[in-house]
């Protein structure tokens, strides 16, 4: 436990502890602080332990790079410590350890098989076949898990739209929204952090005169009081999308989609690094991490240090540590001379510095108790230590820059990749290249428009940096990606096996793929794979940037798409006269609708086999209501539906209803429908019920794009109408009995014809069309007064010996047109089936003028004869296996044809079936077998209708 | 996700827009086409790298169809224009 809390100082509230428990232990921190650097104050060295060898592994960052603590929060999975926000009573635990961090089962692995080298698994797991071991080696590594019953928190999708986004509140992205919102000019400025300021929280300074802290309470107040500038804090930009939509998530749960004309990013950069040989014991740290802990948090890492750096910046990590009154116990300084501003200081203060010499392994068991030095002439000295700091430079963060379409190159002065040019996105600060202070403010500030005077600061020499990737010792011993268990040995290994382009080598080692995304880690990876392929960093590139660019939860990005909201379905206008007569729902076509109505004590099937029987013996009411119905209106409306349809409606008469089908350009079935010329220039279309919306968009789309000459409008009306429909041999007399002022007699009111009067009171076009083979009547009224159609219809009025209709639900309706053979269009039809196959061969031969998908019903293919055809199938054995979905089994052994609707009749008194079957129609007869999952039916094809085939019962 | 200037209610966001795939796609006669002439209407696409033409429909809109041209590989929307304009001449 080497890790402690300063007495003082610090970004927290030392009047509100908070308790929480890590691995089974109870600790206290603070308001303020995150999860890691409570753990860090709290002095818990050893956080977890690593994902393939299981080695003791502590914090090694205090930001989004964080590879090493990676935890679980109850059900949530792999989050990084640093990313927690401290909660009072907050749970977590490790998630790669049994039982727990401290003591692990699992490094028995790191004991017998010390180093899997890279693609270990994939050539040693090769027999029986990877698929065999790959569940039981994902048990032994993987990350967090995953609770399948918890409920995630319900999340949100947002639109932010503005002039300019700013992403990152450091100093850059502080002067550019200052700079920006001046005018007056909607600035969105998101901070993944919850405090502003990003380095300026750590590395206090001098701005326009006055302490940092003072200035960045001066700009936090100004943006606050624009009342068009937006700040949204702990919200991560993680994608930039294209023409400049920008996502960033907040408090894991916001997703916001954010549209800018303009897109500053400000999102610095990230310190990296240096390999040596153990570098990955509890204990290193990144050197900016070290001092973030102090500063912001009066977290303390240890009490002696050794810094480990290539560059002048990071002595800010010794000077603070001294400040904090704290030992130094050395700075290591890879370069010859130790030059620049801030080791110039250091030594002023007394502090060691050994330059022109490595650090080239640590010491400890479970936490570093020292380091191993090697100097210029090569001789190796050893320094007693509880924490090594270490800064191998700096990678500005390009990753949405990149995504923006920008293009990186190679700066030697920094050895790293920074921003080019191209893109939507405009980088500023560190995130540009552009280090120190003051630099940074006036490169923020003139991104924009540059009006009004930059914040002034002074930036400090920090000296050359000197490109530095792996100090020394084994190198398969010496860590490149920490969450990964990479070592530069494994580098080495990839690109001695070929993997030398980066993605390739990428995905061999999966270096880079954890939950950090090898934020600290890609560019030590691909400098040293450039020095095993002798490349330099610029010609080996870099792996794409793909969004996220930090983890975002699943729940958040499903917003409120969850349960009964993913596909919200649409309620009958009679919805609740529906519930009210016991009907069981269920959806179809988008509509929530009676399947049938049981009796209290009735099955499903005998409810539907009643309904179903009730109709053809007396009469049954059903709710049509989500017939698709477009308006077709204009002097050419006859003209187009001609050139739409398989039957020409131009010669309908007035009043009259006509049945027909709609088809692709391909001339397969898209839909069909019953269709009632209202006017010469007025047609009401009917369509399936999930084909309403589909289908008139059809026409708009041939209106639009192709006939633009023809004069037509096009109006969906399907929910503007209730529909109930009547149906059986008593129909008539009851909606008579109902009260209109429409003769029913079958003389006046043919078949296939429709009326406008009125019905019980309410205006209403009843048309004859039946789709159950009873005698029919569709009454259409205005949607709102459904229900008292309904009602009206039900409770029958009409002669005292007569029984009111059945109410009868969609699974009934379809036992009845399975009797009548009536086509269903999406069962009886799929993306193969013509209308000669369902038996409209003669429509189509007839049309000497052209429609949608003629063309290709004349095509060669669609004329064969043994293609599958509409037929009926009688069970002559036990009709078990005759149901939808059934294969025709072929003389071959294979299918012939498949059922596609198939019931129980109850005027049959047994199964039938539709089935589409090769060259069914010239197989009348014929006794075929048909085979569901192992069952098997012998059945006889018949030609359907298998009731009334006369159609005596439409009359 | 395109932003995408609808000529009727201004730049919009892909989500409201359905893609209707290649425009200026000539229909031929169909009753002197022969198979394989009707076959390339049907199914024969260009899929160019660099400007193509679409036409889109603002669905969650104004519902009315319009002309794109679009570079595929940058995905910059270079011209809209309505149904019946010809194709205009594009610089790549």
């Amino acid at each position: 436990m080497s890790g402690f809390r300063l007495p003082q100082g610090g970004r927290i509230d030392r009047d509100q502890p908070l308790a929480f428990r890590y691995d089974g232990r109870w600790h206290q921190g603070f308001a303020g602080d995150t999860l890691a650097s409570a753990l860090i104050a709290a002095g818990v060295d050893q956080i977890g332990r690593s994902f393939k060898y299981h080695r003791p592994r502590g914090i090694f960052a205090a930001g989004p790079e964080e590879p090493n603590a990676i935890l679980q929060l109850g059900p949530r999975p792999n989050l990084k410590a640093t990313q927690v926000p401290l909660e009072d009573r907050l749970e977590a635990s490790p998630v790669n350890c049994w039982p727990n961090a401290r003591v692990d089962l699992g490094a028995a692995v790191g004991l017998f098989r010390r180093f899997m080298p890279a693609g270990f698994y994939y050539k040693t797991f090769k027999w029986p076949g990877w698929h065999w071991w790959e569940p039981i080696i994902r048990r032994a590594a993987g990350l967090g898990r995953v609770e399948p019953a918890a409920v995630a928190p319900e999340g949100q999708r947002r639109s932010l739209h503005c002039d300019v986004l700013v992403v990152g509140a450091g100093p850059a992205g502080l002067a550019a929204a200052l700079a920006a919102g001046a005018d007056g000019r909607r600035v969105v400025l998101v901070e993944q952090d919850s405090l502003l300021g990003g380095s300026l929280l750590v590395d206090r300074g001098t701005i326009d005169g006055m302490e940092s802290d003072r200035w960045l309470e001066q700009a936090e107040a100004t943006l606050a009081a624009r009342p068009r500038t937006r700040i949204l804090r702990r919200t991560i930009a993680f994608g930039c999308y294209d023409h400049g939509l920008v996502a960033a998530i907040e408090r894991e749960r916001i997703v916001w989609k954010i549209r800018a004309a303009r897109v500053i990013v400000a999102t610095g950069a990230t310190e990296r690094p240096i390999a040596f040989q153990d570098d990955d014991r509890p204990g290193v740290m990144l050197a900016g991490a070290v001092r973030a802990y102090l500063a912001r948090w009066a977290a303390a890492a240890g009490r002696r240090l050794v810094l480990f750096t290539n560059n002048g910046d990071a002595y800010r990590t010794a000077l603070a540590w001294a400040d904090a009154g704290l030992t130094v116990a050395g700075v290591v300084d890879a370069r010859r001379n130790a030059e620049g501003e801030l080791p110039a200081l250091a030594k002023a203060n007394g502090i060691r510095i050994i330059d022109n010499a490595v650090v080239e392994r640590t010491h400890g068991l479970r936490q570093v108790t020292g380091v191993t030095l090697r100097d210029g002439n090569g001789r190796r000295h050893r320094i007693a230590c509880d924490t090594v700091a270490v800064s191998g430079g700096r990678d500005p963060a390009v990753a949405l820059f990149v995504q923006a379409g920008g293009r990186l190159i190679w700066n030697d002065g920094v050895a790293a990749f920074v921003p080019g040019d191209g893109g939507y996105a405009t980088p500023v600060g560190a995130a540009a290249g552009v280090f120190g202070l003051g630099s940074a403010l006036t490169h923020g500030h003139a991104a924009d428009s540059g009006d009004g005077t930059a914040p002034a600061a002074a930036d400090a020499s920090e000296g050359k940096l000197l490109p530095l990737w792996h100090a020394g010792g084994d190198p398969a011993r010496s860590w490149v990606d920490r969450a990964s268990d990479v070592t530069v040995a494994d580098v080495g290994l990839a690109a001695r096996e070929g993997y030398v382009s980066v993605e390739h080598y990428k995905r061999y080692t999966t270096s880079g793929m954890s939950p950090d995304q090898g934020k600290s880690s890609g560019v030590v990876a691909l400098s040293l794979l450039g020095q095993e392929t002798q490349r330099p960093q610029a010609a080996v590139g870099t792996t794409r940037f793909r969004p996220p660019w930090d983890p975002v939860p699943l729940a958040a990005l499903t917003g409120a798409d969850r349960g009964p909201r993913l596909r919200p379905v649409l309620h009958l206008p009679a919805h609740a006269r529906h519930r009210e007569l016991g009907a069981t729902f269920e959806e179809y076509g988008g509509w929530l609708r009676p399947a049938c109505y049981p009796r209290t004590g009735e099955t499903r099937e005998a409810a539907i086999t009643r309904e179903a029987a009730a109709v053809r013996d007396h009469a049954g009411i059903f709710d049509a209501s989500p017939l698709g119905k477009i308006d077709v209106r204009g002097p050419d409306a006859g003209r187009f539906l001609d050139r739409i349809y398989l039957h020409r409606l131009s010669t309908l008469k007035p009043g009259r209803l006509r049945y027909t089908l709609a088809a692709t350009e391909s001339g397969i079935v898209a839909d069909d429908g019953v269709i009632a010329r209202i006017a010469p220039d007025r047609f009401l279309v009917g369509t399936t019920s999930g084909g309403a919306q589909r289908m008139a968009e059809h026409f708009e789309e041939w209106l639009q794009c192709e006939w633009v000459d023809l004069d037509v409008f096009v109006t969906p009306v399907t929910q503007q109408w209730g529909v109930i429909n009547i149906a059986g041999p008593a129909a008539r007399t009851l909606l008579a009995a109902a009260g209109s002022d429409i003769a029913f007699d079958a003389a006046s009111f043919p078949h296939m014809t429709f009326r406008e009067g009125h019905v019980a009171g309410i205006p209403a076009r009843v048309a004859r069309v039946s789709f159950t083979g009873e005698c029919s009547f569709e009454v259409s009224v205005p949607a709102r007064r459904t229900a008292e159609l309904w009602d009206a219809l039900a409770a029958t009025a009409g002669p005292a010996d007569l029984a009111p209709p059945t109410p009868f639900g969609v699974e009934a309706l379809m036992v009845l047109r399975i009797e009548k053979g009536y086509l269903h269009v999406g069962a009886d039809t799929d993306g193969t089936t013509y209308p000669a196959d369902c038996g409209f061969a003669d429509a189509v031969a007839r049309r000497q003028d052209d429609f949608v998908g003629r063309r290709s019903m004349r095509r060669q293919d669609a004329l064969r004869a043994d293609r599958r055809q509409l037929v009926g199938l009688l069970p002559v054995t036990d009709g078990g296996a005759l149901v939808a979905g059934a294969h025709i089994v072929a003389a071959d052994g294979g299918s012939d044809g498949h059922v596609s609707s198939a019931c129980w009749s109850p005027a049959v008194g047994g199964r039938i079936a539709l089935a589409m079957i090769s060259d069914g129609r010239n197989r009348l007869d014929e006794v075929v077998t048909v085979e569901d999952l192992g069952r098997q039916t012998q059945a006889r094809i018949v030609r359907p209708p298998f009731v009334d085939p006369e159609g005596a019962r439409l009359a | 996700m395109l932003l995408i200037p609808c000529p009727w209610c201004g730049a919009r966001d892909e989500a409201e827009f359905r893609c209707g795939g290649e425009s200026h796609i000539a229909r031929p006669d169909p009753d002197t086409a022969d198979d394989a002439t009707w076959a390339a209407y049907l199914f024969d696409r260009d899929n160019v790298k660099g400007v193509g033409f679409e036409r889109w429909l603002h669905r969650h809109g104004c519902g009315r169809w319009f002309n794109v041209a679009r570079d595929t590989v940058t995905h910059e929307i270079r011209a809209v224009y309505a149904m019946t304009d010809p194709r205009p001449e594009i610089a790549p």
